[in-house]
C-alpha cells in the first residue's frame, strides 16, 4: 500500500490545478478528498473513476479483480462508443468467493484468469484492476501483472485503484497515473507528423466525438490518440509522439496532460467541444499549439475559414428555435456539459438560465458565468434532492438539464428533464452537437405530455361531475373533444 | 434429474449475477418507509444504485457507510453508527436495512455486535426505527440468497414471536425475488377473490411500482408496512413462493407456529391449479367464475401456442427459481432446455431443472451453450450474445435496463402462463426465416449431414 498511498499523494499535488494553486502548503498536503459522510454520501468510488477512464479503450481486456459486486453490478453500462473493437464491453472478473478468499488462492486464480483471456481473446493488453477485498488481503497484483507479461508476451497493465481509496475523481487520476507509468510511451509509431495531436478527457458519449473529428480531418490534423474514447491500446501507447494535446473540459485527466508535457515536450491547453463559440476557440487553440511546434502557420487561414462556415450554419440553424424557446427557463445541474460556453449559446437564442450548479465548473468558467447571469443567487455547489423537488414542482423552471442521479427528481416533479450526463442518448460535441441539445430541450419542454399529466384527475377537482357523468358513448367522446381544447388553450 | 456442472473458469465472462447485498436491499425496498445501508466503501452502493435505477426507472433509496482507509484497518463500527443516526436524523425511516459487504466481512466485523450497540446506546434517539441486518458478503450468492437473508432478517427481528390468536382469513404472503410487480399485484388479487386476506412480504407492488407522489419522499413509499410484519404470526397459513423462500417460511414457522406451503413455481396449468385449489380450501369458497375463465383462457393458449413450442431449444441463464421456473415452463410446451446456466449450486431446485445438465456460471457460459439454440431466455445484459449469435433474446429477471416495464410483465397463474405463450410465439414468428430452395434441397441437406 505504501506505493499506493504515494500515488495518491501524488495525484493530489497538482500544480496545474487552479484550485489547488490557491491553497497554502499545508491545506494543498491535505489534498482534495473530502472525507464523506456515512448515510448521506453519492457518487462512485475509486475504483468506478479508474474504469470510467480506461474502459472506453476498444480493444483491452478489461479484467476485475474481486468478488462480484465491483464488476457483476456494472459491466457494460456506461455510453461510450466503438468504431471497431468491441472486446471493451465483454466483462471480465475473478469473481473471488469465499474459498477463494479463506484459501488465498486470489493471485493464482488471477494469473489464470490472465491466461484464459490472452488464450480466448489475445487481446493486445489486459488491464487488471484491483478493488477493495483483493488490496485488503494483499494480492500483489503488480507481480502478477509482471510476471504475466514476461510469460505470454502481451501488456498486462496493473491498474491500482480500489475503491476504498477514495472518491471517482482520485481513481480518474490512479487511471491515468497508471497510463503514464505503463502503457504511454511503450511503442513507437512509425509515421509521427508535424499535425499529430491527442485528446484527452474525450469518451465517445454517444459517438459525439465523431461529431468533431471531421473538422480536425478537414483541416489536416491528424487524432494520434483519443484518451480514451474509441482508443485502440497502441495509439495510447504510442499517444507520446503528438505535437500538441487538448484536455477536454473534465479536470479529471489534468495530471496527464501535464506530466505527458513535462516527459515528452507536448504543450496542451485546456478546451471545450461543447458550445459553439469553445468549439471555435478549440480548433483555435488547437492549430495554434501545432504552428508553435513547427507546423506550416497557413493551417491559421485555413482554421479561421472553416470556423467562420460552420459558425453561420450552426447559428442560422439555432436561430430556427428562437420563437419557440425565447423565455424559458433552465436549471443547469450537473457537472459534465455544462460548459460557459453552453449558457452562453442557450443565452443567445432567448433561453434564460435560472440556476446552475458549479460544483465542477473551473474558476474561469464561474467569472464568466457570473458576468452572464448578473445573479449569484443563481450559482449552487449542490442542492438537495427535497429543494429541487420543491422548486421543479412550483414550476421555476420549465426544463432541468441533468444527470442520471436527479432524473426522477425532475420526472417526479412533472417537470421536463433532459439527460446531459454519461447516460445520454444523444451527442451533444462541436457545433451539430449544440444544435442537437437546443433541438433535444425544444422536444423535451414541448412534449404534448406533460400538461396530461399535470392535469388532476377530473373526481378530484370536480366532485359535481360524478351528478353530471354522460350516459352514452358519443356523450364521452364529446368530453373528451372538450377536455383536449381546454388543455390546448392551455399551453 | 439435472447434472450440476461447476464454474471450471478462473475468469468469469459477462457476469450473471448481481451481487447478494444487491438482492439483500431489494427486498429491503418493498418494505414502506425503509432505507437499505450498505457497509462498505461507497462504490459498492453506487454500482448497485445504479443498476436499480435503470431496471426500475426510479429514485431507489440506499445508502452507504462509506468505509474508507482508516475505517477498513482500525474497524467500520463508528461508520456504520454514523450512517445509522444519519439517516433517521435526515429521513426518518421505519426500517433500516443493513446489508453486509466483501469489503466488512473479509475484514470480519461483528456487524450484529456493533448493530446491538448501536441500539443501545442510542435507544431514545433511534425509537419508531427498526434496524435490520443481512450478512450478505458478495464473494458468496446472489440476488436470490440476499433477498431470501434479507426476508429472514426482517421475520427473526421484527415479527412477534411466540403463537397467536389467528386471524382465520390472514394468509401470510413471501414471494421469492423472481416475481415482478404484476405478479404480485395479481397474486393479491387472486388471494383477495377468495375473501382472504394477504400479507406480503416483501411487496414491491406497494413500492417499485412507478407511481407519482404528491410530494419529495427520501425512503421508499408503499410496501409492506413494518406493524405487518410485527403481526406475521397471526396469519393462518404462510405461502412461499420459491425453493429460496423455504428459508424465511421456516423461520416464520419456528418463530411463531404459522405453518408454510412452498410453491416452487406458480408459472404453468398445473402449479396455478394447486395455488388456486389450496386459496380455495383454506377459505372453504369455490372457485369464482372469473378465474375459472382465465383457466380457460390458458387452455386456449396452450392450444394455440404449443405449435411455436414443440422442439425449439432454449438457452435460458437466471437464477435457481426463476431457471426453474421458465425451464419447467417452456418443458411444459414442448421444447428443450438446450442449454441451463445458474449464478450458484447452493439450491436444492436446480436437480429438478428438466434439463440434461444446469452449469453454474456466466453468460459466456450462455453464450457457448447456445449455439443453435432458437431462443435466448436471460436478463439485458445477455443483448451482446444475442447479437453474436443471431439468437432472439427474451429479457427476464433483472436487471432489464434497454426495454420498458419489465416490473409490469406477469409472469405467473393462469393469466401470466398466458401472456408469456403469447410474448414467446410472438418473438418466434417475428424471427422465423422463410423457406428457401438453398434450404430445403434434399441433395444439399444430406452432403451436410454426411
Amino acid at each position: 500500500m505504501s506505493s499506493l498511498s504515494a500515488k495518491i499523494k501524488d495525484a493530489f499535488d497538482e500544480p496545474a490545478c487552479d484550485k489547488n494553486r490557491g491553497k497554502d502548503a499545508k491545506a494543498r498536503k491535505e489534498g482534495c478528498s473530502k472525507s464523506l459522510t456515512p448515510g448521506a454520501a453519492a457518487g462512485g468510488c475509486a475504483f468506478d473513476g479508474a474504469k470510467i477512464v480506461l474502459q472506453p479503450i476498444t480493444d483491452v481486456a478489461h479484467l476485475v479483480h474481486a468478488p462480484l459486486a465491483c464488476e457483476g453490478n456494472s459491466w457494460d453500462n456506461r455510453g461510450a462508443v466503438s468504431s471497431g473493437p468491441t472486446l471493451w464491453r465483454t466483462s471480465f472478473t475473478t469473481d473471488l468467493t469465499e474459498l477463494d478468499l479463506v484459501m488465498g488462492q486470489g493471485e493464482r486464480k488471477l494469473f489464470k484468469a490472465i491466461r484464459e483471456i490472452k488464450h480466448t481473446y489475445a487481446p493486445p493488453a489486459i488491464f487488471v484492476y484491483s478493488t477493495c477485498v483483493t488490496a485488503l488481503i494483499g494480492d500483489d497484483i503488480e507481480a502478477v501483472c509482471k510476471r504475466a507479461t514476461e510469460k505470454f508476451g502481451l501488456a498486462v497493465v496493473p491498474i491500482n485503484a480500489p475503491g476504498l481509496a477514495g472518491s471517482k475523481n482520485l481513481g480518474n487520476k490512479l487511471a491515468a497515473e497508471a497510463l503514464l507509468d505503463h502503457v504511454i510511451g511503450t511503442v513507437e509509431p512509425d509515421d509521427p507528423g508535424p499535425y499529430d495531436i491527442n485528446i484527452l478527457g474525450e469518451f465517445n458519449l454517444s459517438g459525439e466525438f465523431w461529431l468533431v473529428k471531421p473538422l480536425l480531418d478537414r483541416l489536416g490534423i491528424r487524432v494520434r490518440a483519443c484518451i480514451p474514447g474509441d482508443a485502440r491500446y497502441r495509439d495510447i501507447a504510442s499517444a507520446h509522439r503528438a505535437r500538441a494535446a487538448m484536455m477536454v473540459c473534465s479536470t479529471a485527466l489534468i495530471s496527464l496532460a501535464r506530466k505527458m508535457e513535462e516527459r515528452w515536450d507536448i504543450p496542451f491547453f485546456e478546451g471545450s467541444f461543447y458550445g459553439i463559440s469553445d468549439t471555435s476557440q478549440a480548433l483555435r487553440n488547437l492549430v495554434r499549439l501545432l504552428v508553435r511546434k513547427g507546423a506550416d502557420p497557413e493551417i491559421l487561414e485555413r482554421t479561421e475559414t472553416l470556423i467562420a462556415q460552420q459558425e453561420a450554419i450552426a447559428w442560422k440553424k439555432l436561430e430556427s428555435y428562437r420563437q419557440r424557446l425565447q423565455g424559458k427557463r433552465v436549471l443547469l445541474n450537473t457537472g459534465g456539459v455544462k460548459s460557459w460556453s453552453v449558457v452562453h449559446a442557450l443565452m443567445e437564442i432567448g433561453i434564460e438560465i435560472v440556476g446552475t450548479s458549479i460544483k465542477k465548473s473551473t474558476v474561469q468558467d464561474k467569472e464568466r458565468i457570473k458576468q452572464v447571469l448578473k445573479h449569484d443567487k443563481h450559482m449552487f455547489e449542490s442542492m438537495a434532492a427535497s429543494e429541487l423537488y420543491a422548486m421543479l414542482s412550483e414550476h421555476r423552471a420549465d426544463i432541468m438539464l441533468s444527470g442520471g442521479r436527479t432524473q426522477f427528481i425532475a420526472l417526479k416533479a412533472k417537470t421536463p428533464w433532459l439527460d446531459i450526463n454519461q447516460e445520454r442518448q444523444h451527442p451533444y460535441a462541436g457545433y451539430d452537437g449544440m444544435v442537437e441539445l437546443v433541438r433535444q430541450i425544444d422536444l423535451a419542454i414541448h412534449n404534448p405530455i406533460w400538461s396530461q399529466v399535470r392535469q388532476p384527475a377530473p373526481w378530484d377537482c370536480q366532485p359535481e361531475l360524478i351528478g353530471e357523468l354522460p350516459c352514452t358513448r358519443n356523450e364521452t367522446a364529446y368530453l373528451f373533444d372538450e377536455f383536449a381544447c381546454a388543455t390546448a388553450h392551455e399551453c | 434429474m439435472a447434472r450440476i456442472l461447476p464454474q471450471s473458469k478462473s475468469a468469469a465472462v459477462n457476469p450473471l449475477k448481481s451481487s447478494q447485498p444487491l438482492g439483500a436491499a431489494f427486498a429491503f425496498l418493498g418494505v414502506d418507509g425503509a432505507m437499505p445501508l450498505f457497509h462498505g466503501s461507497q462504490g459498492c452502493t453506487s454500482f448497485a444504485l445504479v443498476l436499480f435505477v435503470r431496471h426500475f426507472k426510479e429514485a431507489i433509496p440506499l445508502q452507504t457507510t462509506a468505509m474508507d482507509e482508516v475505517a477498513t484497518i482500525l474497524g467500520a463500527a463508528d461508520h456504520l453508527e454514523e450512517a445509522i443516526l444519519n439517516l433517521k436524523n435526515r429521513t426518518k425511516p421505519t426500517l433500516i436495512g443493513v446489508c453486509t459487504t466483501a469489503l466488512v466481512d473479509t475484514r470480519g466485523e461483528d456487524c450484529a455486535g456493533d448493530i446491538a450497540n448501536i441500539k443501545l446506546k442510542h435507544t431514545q434517539q433511534l425509537a419508531g426505527t427498526e434496524i435490520v441486518l443481512a450478512n450478505t458478503p458478495d464473494f458468496d450468492g446472489a440476488i436470490e440468497e440476499g433477498w431470501a437473508k434479507a426476508v429472514t432478517a426482517m421475520i427473526e427481528g421484527i415479527t412477534r414471536s411466540g403463537e397467536r390468536a389467528r386471524h382465520p382469513k390472514k394468509i401470510a404472503i413471501l414471494p421469492g425475488c423472481n416475481l415482478s410487480v404484476a405478479d404480485i399485484e395479481h397474486m393479491r388479487d387472486m388471494v383477495e377473490s377468495f375473501g382472504l386476506k394477504p400479507v406480503i412480504l416483501p411487496d414491491i407492488s406497494g413500492s417499485l411500482d412507478g407511481t407519482v407522489p404528491d410530494r419529495w419522499v427520501a425512503t421508499t413509499y408503499g410496501g409492506t408496512s413494518v406493524e405487518d410484519i410485527r403481526e406475521l404470526g397471526t396469519a393462518m397459513r404462510c405461502i412461499a413462493i420459491g425453493e429460496h423462500m423455504r428459508r424465511p417460511a421456516k423461520a416464520l414457522l419456528g418463530l411463531t407456529g404459522v405453518p408454510y406451503v412452498l410453491f416452487q413455481s406458480l408459472t404453468g396449468l398445473q402449479d396455478a391449479d394447486r395455488f388456486v385449489s389450496l386459496l380455495s380450501s383454506i377459505s372453504g369458497a369455490a372457485v369464482p367464475a372469473r378465474v375459472r375463465r382465465r383457466r380457460a383462457q390458458l387452455q386456449d393458449a396452450m392450444l394455440d401456442g404449443h405449435f411455436h413450442f414443440g422442439g425449439k431449444k432454449i438457452a435460458i441463464a437466471a437464477e435457481p427459481d426463476q431457471l426453474f421456473q421458465l425451464a419447467t415452463f417452456f418443458a411444459g410446451l414442448g421444447s428443450e432446455i438446450a442449454a441451463a446456466v445458474t449464478t450458484t449450486d447452493r439450491s436444492k431446485i436446480l436437480k429438478k431443472v428438466p434439463a440434461v445438465s444446469v452449469q453454474i456460471g456466466d453468460l459466456g457460459d450462455l453464450e457457448s451453450l447456445a449455439v443453435g439454440a432458437d431462443l435466448l431466455v436471460t436478463h439485458s445484459h445477455g443483448r451482446q450474445a444475442s447479437e453474436r449469435l443471431g439468437i432472439p433474446l427474451m429479457r427476464i429477471g433483472f436487471p432489464v435496463f434497454d426495454r420498458l416495464g419489465s416490473q409490469h410483465k406477469l409472469a405467473i397463474l393462469y393469466q401470466g402462463t398466458r401472456d408469456m405463450i403469447f410474448e414467446v410465439a410472438n418473438i418466434f414468428q417475428a424471427n422465423q426465416h422463410a423457406p428457401t430452395p438453398e434450404a430445403l434441397d434434399p441433395l444439399r441437406n444430406r452432403e451436410i449431414s454426411r
